[in-house]
């Protein structure tokens, strides 16, 4: 058979394990782009995973969704009903077996796809990413500069010096120097200290950009467990995004039934109560804490209140009244319906906002059905594209 | 402390020369079980990126966690061939495995299949994977990732369709039909043709552009990088690379039932005659050699499956007892899968195997079938054609520009899954650029068309 001569087995280094195999893995670095796929994928059921309201009370950073592994698709054929197929061992035909078990040792070459059936993975997502993803092109609307007092100001590097920090040597400078000093004077080393030149800092003053966010959230008898808590996942991304978009805003939880309290976030986040619907109460509440707190000369004011839209019919003058003197003294003022139920005419409290933006103030109101349009709602009060529109609306507002 | 295993090589390729194996060098190379696995995830040792053998890859370290199964070796032939061995594989088990490899590097030396695709290039295919994967990254640094990642998307998940019958280097098609031939057993006809005429007179002179393409073409990977109509060079090449790489695979796939068989029935023959090997070392390899080669798990009456170690190497052992090992190595040399298990898997050998038939019922349990060879060989071999894919090929390209695909439902007695179909023509359809239509069947055998119009996906 063989008239040729054999090869030979040529055994290279004995002892050989290439450490560099451990250095790089091919499948990892694949595996991250898949993982990133799902992300971009995941992305875009933005909605779904920030309507998880659990995030609020477990005070978790992260929040786990379950996902598929992506598939590179592939022609296949239809599933078959009841496919064919071979199999070993003691079995006579007309035999039932029981649900199909198979554990086969399979041999680890060839393209070809395999089958993963339904592998799901818990992917974690930092809410802190969620926060990026929903905020990258969101701002506060109509946010102005305020001149006056601010307590803002940061480091900004100025002019040059001969002495300073080593840390703060600019070589480019230096160098600039040293060749100047080379050019006049012949054979003297490269550097000496005269050539040393070191960046200055000045402290400066930012404009102010202060912001002052009230958030209030109608607690009454007709919102109901599941109303408060859509409001309150609301609340609590837009809280979130905010602190991270603004090195200074100051948010102010407010809740009202028939009478209004200030609370601090934790218990805000946790608040319930009972009773009927008085919007000016809470309303007024806001104005005292920003008369008495936030100069609105100096502050840029924002209003973001959350109610089922029932407000007492004899509020009706005294709430118009209050609203608008906040919209006057605000950048914003925003109003999210809660309207899980069935609703024929228009809400008492919406009304009073659509009078409001009819004077020219600058307001808007969002509608929150299910907990699917809690980052629709986030994105309409924030988005600049909305704001744009919104600033066509309300003529009041500068540029 | 066990001898080291290589330094009973040399003997064992004494002994496999003695018995008859021809093969070329093979590079043996010990390298950690990760880099086993992305081996065997990838198919090569390197290759170009992709996010679907990530998945992959996740998904069979899962499988080796839950030690579902081990990977001892995988070869790759060529002049030289290289091994690689995982470091994990004990002394006795690398003296099975290196027999194992010689009885591998035997069949790829001797096989028509992989003789012809070693011709073709595939001797070198680590190199060529290699410059391949080299090529892609300088497209990701010239044209972004996500362009190259969107043509390796369509590129990768047509690889299944190439055509061995043509081969690997083609020639484009005829761009004209060829003229009426003179029928030249017809003396008048063949008088007529030399006769100087005036070729503008004759209104049927005028040459045909043939149509596009001229039969049905499975090459779809060869086809859209030669006849898409706005594809970048580097798309072009992108595919061809693919392609280069599925031709490759083909062979190892086409006979691994034989070649995993004719592997273990060496290693086996060989560690039972090498009579150097210490007797606890032996006893240890040849618990590793059963292990490999048996039907069913330990703990199992019965398998829904058939291990092709198994299937393979029983029928080479029942080949060479009854022809003796010349009328084997012809067979080997000649056979793929289909015609081995045809020509060899009679009736008897798969009773005595405890082969059988079964249908899963749709609610539940599943049947026995009545005994029948030819419908069990064609079971076991219906997997394997053109790698296990359906049989789809270009039938037509429109004046519009439109591929047009078609699906063979009669031979695949199936539509093809509409939504998996729908998205791998919005992959293809971003390296065609024109609209693409796919034409199967629907669940009651009805014809439907899948559009798909670019910029839609």
């Amino acid at each position: 058979m063989s008239s040729e001569p054999p090869g030979s087995v040529s055994p290279g280094d004995p002892n050989a394990v290439n450490d560099w195999y451990e250095l790089f893995s091919r499948g990892s670095r694949d595996w991250l782009r898949h993982s990133d796929k799902i992300r971009e994928a995941v992305r875009e059921h933005l909605p779904q995973i920030v309507a998880g309201s659990d995030i609020i009370n477990d005070g978790a950073r992260t929040v786990r969704v379950p996902v598929r592994m992506l598939e590179h698709y592939r022609f296949r054929l239809r599933p078959d009903a009841e496919p064919q197929g071979v199999g070993q061992g003691s079995a006579k035909p007309g035999d039932l077996l029981g649900p199909a078990k198979t554990g086969n040792k399979q041999g680890g070459k060839g393209a070809g796809g395999t089958d993963r059936g339904g592998t799901e993975l818990l992917l974690e997502f930092k809410i802190d990413d969620i926060i990026d993803w929903m905020w990258e092109e969101l701002r506060l609307p109509n946010l102005q500069p305020r001149v006056g007092q601010s307590d803002e100001s940061e480091w900004k590097r100025e002019g040059w010096d001969k002495r300073g920090a080593r840390s703060r040597l600019d070589r480019r400078r230096s160098l600039k120097e040293s060749v100047k000093r080379r050019a006049r004077e012949s054979s003297t080393p490269t550097f000496i200290d005269e050539d040393l030149r070191f960046r200055q800092l000045a402290r400066r003053r930012q404009p102010a950009m202060r912001a002052a966010v009230f958030f209030l959230l109608d607690v009454s008898a007709s919102m109901t467990e599941g109303d408060r808590q859509l409001a309150k996942t609301f609340f609590f991304w837009v809280a979130a995004g905010l602190r991270r978009e603004y090195r200074s805003v100051d948010i102010v939880f407010v809740a009202h039934t028939t009478d209004a309290w200030e609370f601090s976030e934790s218990d805000f986040f946790k608040v319930s109560g009972s009773g009927g619907t008085v919007a000016s109460a809470g309303l007024s509440k806001v104005q005292e804490i920003m008369q008495t707190r936030f100069d609105p000369g100096s502050c840029n004011v924002y209003l973001f209140y959350a109610s089922d839209g029932d407000n007492a019919v004899d509020d009706r003058e005294r709430a118009r009244t209050e609203l608008e003197g906040i919209a006057k003294a605000s950048r914003y003022a925003g109003y999210v319906e809660i309207s899980t139920g069935l609703r024929s005419s228009q809400s008492e409290t919406s009304r009073l906002y659509d009078a409001v933006g009819a004077m020219g103030l600058c307001s808007g109101r969002c509608s929150i059905r299910d907990s699917s349009d809690v980052a629709t709602a986030v994105r309409h009060f924030f988005t600049i594209e909305s704001q744009a529109a919104g600033a066509g609306a309300t003529p009041g507002s500068e540029p | 402390m066990k001898p080291d295993w290589r330094s009973h090589l040399p003997q064992l390729e004494d002994l496999a020369r003695g018995l008859g194996l021809n093969w070329s060098p093979v590079i043996f190379e010990a390298v950690p079980d990760s880099f086993m696995t992305e081996i065997a995830v990838y198919g090569l040792p390197v290759r170009m990126p992709h996010w679907s053998f990530g998945a992959r890859y996740i998904y069979q370290l899962l499988q080796r966690h839950m030690g579902y199964s081990r990977l001892f070796e995988v070869v790759f032939p060529g002049n030289p061939g290289r091994a690689y061995l995982a470091s994990s594989n004990g002394q006795a088990d690398n003296i099975l495995v290196a027999a194992h490899v010689l009885g591998h590097a035997d069949f790829s030396k001797n096989n028509l299949l992989f003789q012809r695709s070693q011709e073709q290039g595939s001797e070198h295919i680590i190199e060529h994977a290699a410059s391949h994967a080299r090529q892609i990254e300088r497209d990701i640094e010239s044209y972004g990732f996500n362009a190259v990642e969107k043509v390796l998307d369509a590129a990768l998940s047509l690889e299944q369709y190439i055509d061995l019958d043509r081969g690997l280097r083609r020639e484009n098609y005829p761009e004209y039909l060829a003229g009426a031939t003179p029928a030249s057993d017809d003396a008048f006809r063949s008088r007529f043709a030399t006769l100087d005429v005036d070729e503008k007179a004759l209104p049927n002179a005028r040459k045909l552009r043939a149509p596009l393409p001229p039969h049905p073409e499975r090459d779809l990977l060869w086809f859209i990088a030669t006849y898409a109509p706005e594809m970048e060079s580097w798309e072009r090449d992108i595919f061809l690379a693919v392609r280069a790489e599925s031709f490759y695979f083909y062979p190892v796939y086409a006979t691994q039932i034989m070649n995993e068989g004719w592997a273990s029935y060496w290693h086996a023959r060989l560690l039972r005659e090498a009579d150097f090997i210490a007797q606890d070392t032996y006893l240890d390899a040849i618990k590793c050699h059963s292990d490999v080669v048996r039907p069913v798990a330990a703990e199992e009456q019965i398998a829904l499956a058939v291990n092709p170690y198994h299937l393979g190497f029983t029928l080479w052992e029942e080949i060479i007892k009854e022809g003796g090992i010349d009328a084997a190595r012809r067979i080997m040399s000649e056979d793929d899968d289909f015609s081995f298990l045809r020509n060899h898997l009679t009736r008897e050998r798969a009773a005595d195997m405890g082969l059988f038939r079964f249908q899963k019922q749709s609610n539940g349990p599943v049947k026995v079938l009545a005994e029948n060879i030819d419908e069990l060989r064609e079971t076991l071999l219906g997997e394997k054609y053109n790698f296990g894919a359906p049989r789809v090929s270009v039938a037509e390209v429109r004046s519009n520009g439109t591929l047009v695909l078609e699906h063979d439902s009669d031979i695949d007695k199936r539509g093809l899954d509409t939504e998996r179909a729908r998205k791998v023509l919005e992959y293809v359809v971003h390296v065609w650029r024109r609209p693409v239509v796919l034409r199967t069947v629907d669940a009651s055998s009805k014809p439907v068309e899948i559009l798909t119009e670019p910029g839609a996906a």
